[in-house]
């Protein structure tokens, strides 16, 4: 089947404004948007110019916009976009370099940012620290992040503020907070419940539906805003679990995530 | 010129690990880190299955079930790992450095957890082991089906925590080695095209492994073996090249891998009549044979007709009995993978799976500390290695599953160490003085690149790319004929001349990753080489080596290592090293490999 792609061009230094290119593949059966890229570039035109590494959704190098959504270009079957036509663009909102290869710098400062690392004041034991499967539950569903973008590229206050952490550093301090190993709740909180933090978070959901690997971040983002009431109210103990329910249970969240979805993509 | 008292090449778990620690132990000393991938991007994320070490946790009853091991009462012992790290190598690893890895792999274990490792965990709290092939105990501590994933993220958190400098996408081009002395290497920074020389008292690799030599393979379009060839192209011969390991579940015709971990929680192997042939092949261990043996059985099951699927070309990965729940639970990534690039759910449906290059347990020699050795033993000053692109080598010609997790942790760590103390010493002080960077060694990177640029040729890299990877998978793989391995090295010679004649759609340096492509080609030809003569010229079958013309291991022939130097002429030669031991000798006495 042969497809049309779009392709963003852009140079910075070279064009005065980015256009689309229009490359034709002849697509079969389980080729994904990477492979079609990579068709492009080998056999087409060489200097098309994105990123890639891992081709298995697990490095987090290729989120793009395929047809109007972030999505990573390697896990995404052009078969299952049910187009004639592809268009590939740069993830919205960060800085171009080159075509479809954005600035990673800000993403990564923003993650620095949150602390990426365990905090505990007492001298760890011979062996490991204990943590039940139950506690673990807590942080499982955030320790999928591949830090791919695609939920920070998606988010319209992060596209109006650039000061705004955005739903992928948020969900790192989640996965710390809520970590039963972590001591250094205080200073997160402080961090995550700042002025560019939690706040700003206007639920609209398209962070967790963009996410390619499930990552529920809308959710995230309300359990540290509960969070840092709790603490803000003075209720400091990092055991508290009235009220505090990190994961949405899978039903609930698969509906407000569905109907968030809906409600802002216009 | 850049200068710093250690350059890593690298941001995988070795060489993040090995920054971390050199942090750790000479905090005053200036370090950074090139590598060519953000660092989360690096390959060892991609690892699923697990990590060994000795933590006993869980141990087989009497029935052969996994279960919680009495606290006081650990259900293994670092002994057997290392005794099963020896035989799975078929007994040309170096029992030293095997040894390092079984010993040091518990407390390396602890000390992740306390970084931040998100573990699976039993009811009890402790880190949860599971079962995995060659290893006599369940030992593969893991998170879910992306244990690479949580060490690699977590590291990356170290690296913040102890503020180390990185300088992301720099693509390492060449290692400067002078009068025995590594002095840095040159890199090219992707994003501007500017080259740089990068002067250091110490130089670290840990930059991966070369699966992208074959066709259908589990590694990252990244794996292209970078530092090996730099290395050999500095005048270090490669150990070992031949043995490469052939993972037995590569999802079919894509080569992206479903982890041991499917059979470690009780996955079947099925050919095209519905039988679980590991019968066939390992009783005793059945589908949790070690790779090497899995891989051949596969391939003899194909060559006997008795493979699934319209042309007989793949065998089939049974989850189908472990239920919904536990594949959720224990296997998610790859119910996700089969799903998303098969189309199949594993739930309902076998998944067709073929052999794929995986794993490359050659590469540049070093000591058990992690310095870089030319000839039998003479160290390299200023040059470590760790992680894929070493050989220490812990996994002589085949890796246990979760061992090289683990080989990166550890010798990540270790190397750290040496070359803390390294920096240490009275001469390399952290004041000292860095040995001079040889002032050609710029203009050198930057004449190559530029002539590559300037090449106005007819031939597609593509073309060639595609050329060595069918061949060498179909030359160089599981089985091997010296026919066979003839042919491919006449292959190789022509694809050579070819490259010379390629020319590239890109001559601009800004964010070329035409180029960058083409530099990993250039990487792929020179060792994929030094792979193919090393198997004509071994005349045994030993671990993933398998010759159909001598089909027996040959202790008293081949009980050596192999190292390949680069002749002025650009060909490889050959020569060997004796294993190495630890001061008393062997531990464990080579034996028949029967499981
Ligand atoms: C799909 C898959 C699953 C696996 N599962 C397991 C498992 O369950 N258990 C297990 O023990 N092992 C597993 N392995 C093997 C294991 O993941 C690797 O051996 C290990 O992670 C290698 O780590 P490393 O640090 O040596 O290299 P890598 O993680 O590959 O890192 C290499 C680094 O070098 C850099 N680099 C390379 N070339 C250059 C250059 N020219 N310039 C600058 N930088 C450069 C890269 O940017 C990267 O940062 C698996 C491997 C694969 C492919
Ligand atoms: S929920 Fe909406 S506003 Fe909040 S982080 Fe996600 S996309 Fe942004
Ligand atoms: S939360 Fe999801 S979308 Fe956001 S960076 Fe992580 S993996 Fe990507
Ligand atoms: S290439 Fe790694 S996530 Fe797509």
């Amino acid at each position: 089947m042969e497809v049309r792609f779009r392709v963003h061009r852009y140079d910075p230094e070279e064009d005065a404004t980015a256009r689309y290119q229009v490359y034709t593949v002849d697509v079969d059966g389980d080729m994904t948007v990477l492979d079609c890229l990579n068709q492009i570039k080998w056999y087409q035109d060489g200097t098309v110019t994105f990123r890639r590494s891992c081709r298995s959704a697990i490095c987090g190098s290729c989120g793009m916009l395929i047809n109007g959504r972030n999505r990573l270009a390697c896990n995404t079957r052009v078969a299952d976009l049910e187009a004639a036509e592809v268009s590939v663009g740069p993830l919205p909102g960060f800085p171009i370099l080159r075509d479809l290869v954005v600035d990673w710098d800000p993403f990564f400062a923003k993650d620095a940012a949150m602390k990426p690392y365990l905090i505990n004041d007492t001298p760890p034991p011979d062996k490991e620290r204990r943590q039940s499967p139950e506690e673990y539950s807590k942080i499982d569903n955030a320790t999928l992040c591949i830090m791919c973008g695609c939920c920070s590229s998606s988010c319209p206050v992060v596209w109006n503020n650039g000061q705004y952490y955005g739903p992928a550093a948020l969900t790192k301090a989640y996965r710390f907070i809520f970590d039963s190993r972590d001591t250094a709740t205080r200073e997160r909180i402080d961090m995550a419940g700042s002025e560019e933090g939690t706040w700003r978070c206007h639920t609209i959901f398209n962070c967790t539906t963009d996410c390619p690997k499930g990552v529920l971040n809308t959710q995230n983002i309300q359990a540290l805003k509960r969070k840092v009431m709790l603490e803000k109210l003075g209720f400091t103990g990092t055991k508290l679990v009235f009220n505090v329910d990190p994961i949405y249970k899978e039903g609930e969240a698969q509906h407000e995530h569905e109907a968030g979805g809906i409600a802002t993509r216009a | 010129m850049i200068t710093h008292d250690v350059i890593v090449v690298g941001s995988g778990l070795a060489g993040m690990r090995a920054a971390v620690e050199i942090r750790r132990k000479a905090p005053q000393a200036d370090i950074a880190l090139i590598t060519k991938v953000y660092p989360t991007r690096s390959h060892s994320g991609a690892a699923q299955g697990g990590i060994a070490a000795a933590l006993g946790n869980i141990r087989y009853d009497a029935n052969g079930v996994p279960v919680a091991a009495p606290e006081d009462q650990p259900g293994d012992d670092w002994l057997t790992h290392m005794y099963d790290t020896v035989k799975g190598a078929d007994f040309i690893g170096d029992q030293d450095a095997q040894e390092i890895l079984a010993r040091e792999a518990v407390p390396t274990i602890y000390e992740l957890e306390h970084m931040g490792v998100p573990f699976s965990r039993m009811p009890d709290g402790r880190i949860a082991q599971r079962p995995f092939g060659g290893h006599t105990n369940p030992r593969a501590c893991y998170a879910a089906d992306r244990t690479g994933h949580a060490l690699l993220h977590t590291l990356y958190g170290e690296l913040v925590r102890y503020n180390v400098k990185v300088y992301p996408e720099w693509y390492m081009l060449s290692v400067v080695i002078e009068d025995n002395s590594c002095r840095g290497v040159t890199a090219l920074d992707i994003r501007t095209g500017e080259v740089h020389a990068v002067n250091a008292k110490a130089t670290m690799f840990g930059t991966g492994g070369y699966g992208r030599a074959f066709k259908i393979t589990s590694n990252a379009f990244s794996s292209t073996g970078d530092g090996i060839t730099a290395a050999y192209r500095a005048g270090i011969p490669l150990e070992d090249m031949e043995f490469v390991q052939f993972h037995p579940t590569g999802l079919f015709s894509h080569g992206i891998l479903l982890s041991e971990g499917a059979r470690g929680e009780g996955g079947y192997l099925l050919n095209g009549l519905n039988e679980r042939f590991m019968s066939r092949y390992a009783p005793g261990r059945m589908e949790l044979a070690p790779r090497d043996v899995v891989s051949r059985s596969i391939y003899s099951e194909l060559e006997a007709g008795r493979g699934a699927g319209p042309n007989g070309e793949y065998v089939l990965l049974d989850l189908r009995h472990l239920g919904k729940q536990k594949l959720d639970e224990r296997l998610p990534q790859i119910t996700e993978l089969a799903r998303d690039y098969l189309g199949i759910d594993p739930v309902t449906e076998p998944v067709p799976i073929q052999p794929t290059a995986h794993y490359s347990m050659g590469g540049i020699p070093t000591d058990a500390d992690g310095r870089v050795v030319r000839g039998e033993n003479e160290i390299v000053q200023g040059f470590f290695a760790a992680g894929e692109c070493a050989c220490a080598s812990v996994h002589g010609a085949n890796r246990l599953g979760t061992n090289s997790l683990l080989e990166a942790t550890v010798y990540g760590r270790r190397t750290g160490q040496t070359i803390a103390n390294f920096l240490h010493l009275e001469s390399q002080g952290v004041g000292a003085a860095i040995p001079a960077m040889p002032s050609q060694a710029l203009k050198q990177a930057e004449d190559e690149l530029r002539e590559l640029l300037s090449r106005t040729g007819r031939e597609i890299a593509a073309d060639i790319r595609k050329e060595l990877q069918a061949t060498m998978f179909q030359n160089a793989g599981v089985f091997r004929t010296p026919e066979k391995l003839e042919a491919e090295l006449g292959i190789i010679e022509d694809l050579r001349e070819r490259f010379a004649l390629i020319s590239l759609d890109d001559k601009g340096r800004r964010y070329n990753t035409e180029l960058i492509e083409t530099l990993e080609l250039a990487h792929l030809l020179e060792f994929s080489e030094c792979i193919v003569a090393g198997a004509l010229a071994r005349q045994e079958s030993r671990g993933a080596h398998a010759r159909r013309d001598f089909p027996k291991r040959d202790d008293t022939h081949w009980m050596k290592h192999t190292l390949a130097y680069r002749e002025a002429d650009g060909r490889a030669r050959l020569d060997y090293k004796p294993v190495r031991y630890g001061p008393d000798g062997p531990r464990f006495q080579p034996e028949e490999r029967k499981y």
